[in-house]
């Protein structure tokens, strides 16, 4: 391991995973927490509880399609969710930059009170912290979701066996193309947007299938490939993902083919990663696309067997098959 | 440049990957495949370029070949033949305190002792570029201190980095100039052919450099040497139709040269482009990794221009660099050997921590395995 922080251990990929597993696991992960998992349940009297936390440092503060803000409360909603767990609470710190002007904090405050209004979740604490000029990037936000566990549910990569199907709500790397489009000041116009959206009302219409609803994540940094591949590592299972059937924004697919970097490891915010079995697939695409947030849901891959354990695939759409990769390092545009 | 979410902008793009007919190809190999088999023949194509070896592990294209046709990635990737001494160079530029711009895929790239990455990790101003033309606004903002642009590539990149020099000298700025270490691709062919440890039977030529030297640049080595060439652009079909008709050439023993991306290239290619490269630079013996000095293989900046010539101006002149231990990329560059036979594939060398450039690039053939073809 490098002796200095990289910007690749923040990236998502395997540097990332090597950085949790060596350094921050052995310090912190105890008893029920064991793994920290990007939800955690914990016993409290009747009722099970679903705690995640949170930190955003986007640069820049805002962009197309979302801010800080709504990253803020839709990043966190989603990590409860994923868990299997109605939302209820959220709790919220600010880090701001001397000289940010008010105008800009409220505006950031605006979308943090409009997105946990739209997902129906209050905010009970707060702390507000102010550090000098040059020490944070405008505004850093930490938040902290508390839900309650839905008793339907009995979510286990343990579940997911041959012929279940994997399932995603909408168009896939929408996000990193945003703000890699809009950071870099790319001449695009019409850029891609943000996916960012809270996913739990999407949660909430699963809960009739009970256990045919097997895994649930939501994609963040390192997008798709990352997070399947961390669902089928050491498992019995593998994912097979059809091209065809990947659902891209035609803006983000552009952008992505100029500078050949790969959507599936480009980052969503809004997206639910869903394995069930293959009954009741067509019911919940149909549920999903009358919402907003699941309109473009589609069917993406299918669970393979012993063969393919712990490797994620794709069929191309010219029929030709390939790995689907962790992504390394930072996404570079390729040079020729 | 504007992106619109109409299905018009992808169809072109689309059309190239489209399902039905590249299963149709896939049958027409498999068939030339059986001949191949009836003749007791095996036909090795290399592909030379970086980008269609990428291709062709996206694509999963080798998981519809037949068995006889074996395709061999060549040495078209310019991170990966950037020799060892290019980066000491660019590493020592920067402990002087020159600002180095370069393109994203060159600071992981490892020296004889570390990399630009490493270097920026402890300090060093290393500013990664989308465009040549990045590095002149930066050479604009830092008016008080050095630039210095890494110029590496092929045929393809060496006018956008000349129209770097031509704006830097337009506008006088006397703190901006490159490192340059270009290679032209047909000279490397002609090494390869004529090296009897090479077995190739036919080049899958490439695409962006034949759009700029023309195709009729590869007549000697059809003429000369007996070997097909196919110009084939970097989509899927495109690909799939390369390998058909140089298997074909390959069956029948009728060598020639084809043209197969004629939609971009021409037989004598940008003349534009080639009328700035003629007047900027000057042919030179180059270095490339792994396979050693080719003599004329590459371009420096002519004397009128070699102002911006940033090995001359700060007096350093490139080195040959010290070989990794281990690393057998000059092998695999060459064609010799594939990426999953050297001992350190994935056992010491990986994206995360890679020995040899070939793993470094996006475009490099071990990258390209380790990412999309491990399937041991
Ligand atoms: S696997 Fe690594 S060390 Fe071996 S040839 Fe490829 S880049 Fe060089």
């Amino acid at each position: 391991m490098s002796d200095r922080i990289l910007l690749a251990h923040g990236g998502g990929g395997r540097l990332s995973e090597e950085l949790i597993a060596t350094e921050i696991l052995p310090r912190f992960a105890f008893g029920g927490k064991q793994g920290l998992p990007d939800g955690v349940t914990l016993n409290v009297s009747e009722s099970q509880l679903v705690v995640s936390t949170d930190s955003f440092v986007v640069n820049p503060l805002f962009f197309p399609g979302a801010s800080i803000g709504h990253l803020a409360v839709h990043g966190t909603v989603n990590d409860v969710s994923v868990s299997g767990a109605k939302v209820a609470y959220l709790t919220l710190a600010l880090i701001l930059e001397e000289g940010l002007p008010m105008d800009t904090l409220r505006e950031i405050l605006d979308d943090i009170k409009k997105a946990s209004v739209q997902c129906g979740v209050e905010i009970v604490c707060g702390d507000t912290k102010v550090v000098g000029k040059g020490q944070c990037d405008g505004a850093f936000i930490n938040t902290t979701g508390i839900g309650f566990k839905y008793p339907e549910f009995d979510l286990s990569t343990a579940h997911v066996k041959e012929g279940d199907v994997v399932i995603v709500n909408g168009t896939l790397g929408d996000h990193g193309m945003a703000v890699m489009a809009f950071r870099n000041s790319m001449p695009f116009q019409n850029s891609p947007k943000s996916d960012s959206a809270a996913v739990n009302e999407l949660v909430d219409q699963l809960r009739p299938f009970n256990n045919q609803i097997k895994f649930m994540r939501d994609p963040t940094r390192g997008g798709v490939a990352s997070v399947l591949n961390e669902i089928v590592s050491a498992q019995g299972f593998g994912i097979e993902l059809d091209e065809e059937a990947l659902p891209f924004d035609k803006r983000s697919r552009a952008m992505s083919e100029i500078l050949g970097l790969d959507l599936l490891h480009s980052a969503c915010e809004g997206r639910l990663l869903l394995i069930c079995s293959a009954e009741i697939a067509d019911e919940v695409l149909s549920l999903w696309r009358d919402s907003e947030v699941g309109s473009g849901s589609e069917i993406i891959g299918k669970v393979c067997g012993e063969k393919d354990a712990g490797r994620v695939t794709l069929k191309t759409t010219i029929g030709g098959r390939r790995i689907v990769d962790m992504p390394h390092g930072e996404l570079l545009p390729r040079i020729c | 440049m504007e992106l619109t979410d109409s299905n018009n902008d992808l169809r072109y793009m689309e059309g190239f990957r489209e399902g039905k007919a590249s299963q149709a190809l896939a049958s027409q190999l498999e068939e030339l495949g059986v001949k191949l088999e009836e003749n007791q023949k095996v036909v090795r194509v290399m592909e030379v370029c970086g980008s269609h070896t990428m291709a062709i592990h996206r694509y999963g294209i080798r998981s519809l070949l037949p068995d006889n046709l074996k395709l061999i990635s060549g040495p078209g990737c310019p991170v990966c033949v950037t020799d060892h001494g290019f980066i000491d160079t660019a590493i020592e530029l920067c402990r002087r305190g020159v600002i180095i711009a370069t393109f994203g895929d060159l600071i992981r790239v490892p020296g004889s002792e570390g990399s630009l990455a490493q270097l920026k990790g402890e300090g060093g101003r290393v500013e990664v570029c989308y465009s040549p033309l990045d590095a002149l606004a930066l050479a604009e903002k830092e008016a008080q201190s050095e630039v210095v642009f890494l110029g590496i590539g092929f045929e393809t990149t060496m006018a956008p980095i000349i129209s770097l020099v031509k704006r830097a000298k337009e506008e006088k700025l006397s703190n901006l100039s490159v490192l340059t270490a270009f290679k032209l691709v047909p000279p490397a062919l002609k090494v390869l052919v004529e090296d009897p440890e090479v077995a190739i039977d036919g080049f899958l030529c490439p695409a962006h450099v034949s759009a700029i030297i023309g195709s009729d640049a590869y007549s000697p080595i059809v003429d000369q040497y007996s070997m097909p060439c196919v110009v084939a652009g970097f989509e899927p079909l495109d690909i799939l139709l390369g390998l058909k008709e140089l298997t074909e050439q390959c069956c029948d023993s009728k060598p020639q040269l084809t043209n197969q991306y004629a939609r971009v290239v021409s037989n004598e290619g940008n003349l534009i482009a080639q009328e700035l490269i003629k007047k900027y630079l000057k042919v030179s013996d180059e270095s490339w990794r792994g396979i050693g000095v080719i003599p004329e293989s590459g371009m420096v900046l002519s004397d009128e221009f070699a102002y911006y010539d940033a090995s001359k101006r700060f007096s350093l002149p490139i080195p040959e660099g010290k070989v990794i231990p281990g690393c057998r990329c000059g092998e695999v560059l060459k064609g010799q050997l594939s990426p999953p036979d050297c001992p350190l594939f994935g056992k010491g060398c990986s994206p995360e921590s890679p020995v040899g450039p070939c793993m470094v690039s996006s475009e490099g053939s071990c990258a390209a395995y380790y990412r999309y073809s491990r399937f041991s």
